[in-house]
């Protein structure tokens, strides 16, 4: 179907969303925030198909990037911080991976990479800053001059100039800008045409689902567009620049969703514990990722329990109280 | 340690607080001594009452009850905005004389022997706050002669080193840790110690300092009084989830 010239997005199943856009070597650029609203049921779904050689791009993340690069999906990862906050100071399986040199990456700083999302989804080539002067962000690079000519990867990390309106000399970062085949973000609400709404904070994922070829949306609920449209103040992605919409609640799970249900911290604490030792983590995988068929299965094994738990105070939109430690 | 990051916010700042230890010291600093304070993260919550503790800059408790809940690029614009003095709290496995701070790995770069978060939002802080207050445990294979990487900019070299380097304000003002207080020299920028918490002498601060720091300026921090403590265990963080 398509309205004034538009592909319309197509409500999809999980699986029918990752064998359509995901490919082995994509380039993946990702929503959510390290413990916040990360894309889960999907990333699930690209380690259950295999997907390998994925090269990803992030600010903070996060249980979904983790994820990957510990099951071997990823080649490369370019990010500005890897952690999930009191609940590992740094990322397990990212760390391990860094220190065993499996993977590639390249070190940005948050306001770098937002600002790289930003301009792909302006479509220009960089975006300009005064961040990161004086730092090793600036000065050490992570790709090897090999990777800089593989398909998509920027030519240049950074460069520096000085600002062509100043007489006395002002320096400037410019940061490249991030082109991703495809971006992946969890919403609370998408509407049946593909209008999509978040609640909470956005982080920088308006930025990043505009920065790629093609966008998918989970989300907690599909609703009726008319019914997103009655306050459009609040929607932030329009209905045409989405791809595909997947209809999965608790898709953030184990991370939060505002106003939705808080992040499982108990899960959380029993991941960061399992990934530490590669037996155990393959024993998580098993269990949470290749063990179960389908989004609804998973949401069965976390168990009616959690999920009330965790659930959402309206007042809040977080849980109060949540026993976390 | 939270509560003598807590005692340096006063009513009115505006902090951005990172993640770690910055957040119990801005929970404290909100619930105790400056509840008119304004906490902002770079994640895009916006003055956070903070209801309870925050576990992480994305947690769903800093997005309660804000000016505006918006996203990085508004919070980045905030913390370097030419007319506010933001005072970011930063935390770091390393730091030298200096105050710069390594985030990123100890070792070398390309085949690290720990590979840490990386900057996150702390190499930006550093950059384009008007402050910034640096909370470490202080240990000698912390306080370095030189960091194994440079994530976040302190006075990098010395005075002047900034402005050459091409900022425009910033640099760190403070070093809070579990032994005592350190500041930097107006002349040199270079770290010595202020305070030294009680109980703990100057000397036994310079043996768990890897470099020679100036420790003749040192006076005895006001101790943590009985109320302080009650208040951090009842109401800050009853389930000790960072104390």
């Amino acid at each position: 179907m398509s309205k004034g010239g538009c592909k319309m997005a197509k409500i999809l199943t999980l699986q029918e969303a990752v064998t359509t856009f995901i490919k082995d070597g994509s380039h993946i650029a990702i929503g959510g925030f390290c413990t916040a609203r990360n894309p889960m049921a999907l990333t699930y779904e690209i380690i259950r198909q295999g997907k390998k050689n994925l090269h990803l791009y992030v600010h903070s993340h996060g249980q979904a990037f983790d994820l990957l690069i510990g099951a071997g999906s990823v080649k490369r990862v370019e990010l500005a911080y890897g952690g999930m906050g009191r609940f590992a100071s740094t990322c397990v399986r990212f760390r391990k991976a860094i220190q065993n040199v499996d993977i590639e990456w390249e070190d940005y700083t948050n306001y770098e990479m937002t600002l790289r999302f930003f301009a792909g989804s302006l479509g220009i080539p960089f975006m300009v800053t005064k961040t990161s002067l004086g730092s090793d962000v600036l000065t050490k690079e992570g790709f090897r001059p090999e990777t800089r000519k593989e398909y998509k990867v920027v030519r240049k990390k950074l460069a520096v100039m000085n600002s062509p309106f100043s007489d006395e000399g002002d320096k400037v970062v410019l940061v490249p800008a991030i082109n991703a085949d495809v971006a992946v973000i969890h919403a609370q609400y998408v509407g049946e045409e593909g209008t999509v709404r978040i609640e909470g904070l956005k982080f920088t994922d308006v930025e990043i689902a505009k920065c790629a070829d093609k966008l998918v949306v989970t989300c907690e609920r599909i609703v009726p567009e008319p019914y997103l449209r009655q306050n459009p103040d609040i929607n932030c992605l329009p209905f045409f620049l989405v791809d595909a919409i997947v209809e999965v609640p608790y898709g953030a799970h184990p991370t939060s969703c505002f106003n939705s249900y808080d992040y499982d911290a108990q899960h959380l604490n029993m991941y960061r514990r399992m990934a530490e030792d590669d037996g155990n983590f393959n024993q998580y995988l098993s269990e949470w990722v290749y063990g179960v068929s389908s989004h609804n299965e998973y949401v069965a094994r976390v168990g009616i329990e959690r999920l009330l738990e965790i659930k959402a105070n309206p007042a809040f939109g977080f849980r109060p109280g949540l026993k976390r430690g | 340690m939270a509560i003598m990051a807590g005692r340096m916010v006063k009513n009115g700042d505006v902090i951005f607080c990172g993640t770690g230890l910055s957040l119990i010291a801005a929970t404290v600093a909100k619930k105790i001594y400056a509840p008119e304070s304004i906490i902002f993260f770079e994640t895009g919550g916006i003055d956070t009452p903070l209801p309870e503790l925050p576990l992480s800059v994305a947690d769903l408790r800093v997005m309660y009850g804000t000016s505006i809940n918006a996203g990085l690029l508004e919070s980045f614009s905030i913390l370097g905005h030419k007319k506010i003095h933001t005072k970011a709290f930063l935390g770091g496995a390393q730091i030298d004389r200096f105050g710069n701070l390594n985030s990123t790995c100890i070792g070398d770069y390309w085949h690290p022997s720990v590979r840490l978060s990386g900057s996150g939002g702390g190499c930006d802080a550093a950059c384009l706050a008007a402050e910034v207050i640096i909370f470490m445990q202080h240990e000698r294979r912390r306080f370095v002669e030189k960091v194994d990487y440079l994530t976040s900019p302190g006075w990098l070299s010395g005075p002047e080193a900034r402005r050459k380097a091409g900022m425009y304000r910033g640099g760190p003002s403070a070093v809070v840790t579990n032994l005592g207080v350190m500041r930097f020299d107006e002349k040199t920028k270079e770290i010595y110690l202020s305070e030294h918490h009680p109980g703990v002498t100057p000397q036994q601060i310079q043996e768990s300092t890897g470099f020679e720091i100036d420790i003749s300026r040192a006076v005895e921090s006001k101790p943590v009084t009985e109320e302080e403590l009650r208040l951090l265990r009842e109401e800050v963080d009853p389930q000790k989830l960072i104390i």
